[in-house]
């Protein structure tokens, strides 16, 4: 019990947006709102880190530093994925899943 | 009692935003419930103690990626567009497999008992966090640390490499 807050509602709402963020990769159709789709799964597990450290190992840092690296690689995809978006955008002229199935341009 | 009101309120802001981030049709509104969620988020850890690592997301999350994703939603589609949704029979199955899927994580986190440590709390201070950080000892996050520097670094030549204009 942290500040009167029980741990489980913590978890109950990462789930939830954990789940959203799912719905949503898999209903999208456009690669920037499944880009977008990812940032809620990860910023949801980055909760449950700090969630997780705050309450039950509060001795030490664990899961503030776990949850830094996964903000790191979400910036790292981020960046690399939206690279690989614009360069789909100039060879296809659209960025839809369907549209984009062929290998060579 | 005060925390539970400010705990709700977060909550639901980011269970709102992040359901209207799914299923708005206008892409460049979802990025700015996207930011929403983040800034939300970036509460939580400070209602948690976090001061430091809510920085990281204000600065990171909210300020770095919803950035570079406005800017790229700019560049590749219209403001006036609306995107295009799954069929209503993928809708339909991606709602049951998440309500499932959802249903099974929360029966196994409610049923199991989680006992809070009662050790006293380290400081999450700048000078502490900078210690661990490049620490080797103990309780030391160096090789993580190098890790992502080499990461990022690949990440810069190949985000480079990959969004550079073809020489024909």
């Amino acid at each position: 019990m942290h500040q009167g807050i029980p741990l489980h509602y913590f978890l109950i709402l990462s789930t939830l947006m954990f789940f959203i963020g799912i719905f949503g990769f898999l209903t999208r159709r456009n690669l920037i709102t499944i880009l977008m789709s990812i940032e809620l799964i990860l910023n949801s597990v980055n909760i449950n880190f700090v969630v997780f450290n705050r309450y039950l190992f509060p001795h030490e840092l664990q899961g503030h530093f776990f949850s830094m690296i996964v903000i790191a690689i979400a910036a790292a995809e981020a960046a690399i994925a939206i690279a690989i978006i614009i360069n789909i955008y100039r060879n296809f002229r659209s960025i839809e899943v369907e549209k984009v199935d062929e290998m060579k341009h | 009692m005060n925390n539970m009101v400010m705990f709700i309120i977060l909550s639901g802001l980011i269970l709102v935003f992040s359901l209207m981030t799914v299923l708005t049709r206008r892409i460049l509104r979802s990025a700015v419930f996207l930011l929403f969620v983040l800034l939300a988020t970036a509460g939580l850890y400070f209602m948690l103690d976090y001061m430091f690592l809510a920085a990281v997301q204000l600065t990171v999350y909210a300020g770095g990626i919803v950035v570079l994703i406005i800017f790229s939603i700019l560049l590749t589609s219209h403001i006036s567009e609306r995107a295009a949704m799954a069929g209503r029979w993928r809708m339909i199955a991606s709602a049951l497999v998440v309500i499932l899927g959802a249903g099974v994580t929360l029966y196994t986190i409610y049923s199991y008992a989680f006992k809070p440590s009662a050790e006293t709390a380290v400081p999450s201070t700048m000078k502490s966090i900078g210690n661990q950080l490049i620490n080797y000892g103990d309780n030391g996050y160096a090789l993580p640390f190098e890790v992502i520097s080499v990461l990022l670094l690949a990440v810069m030549i190949g985000a480079i490499i990959v969004a550079k204009k073809e020489v024909k």
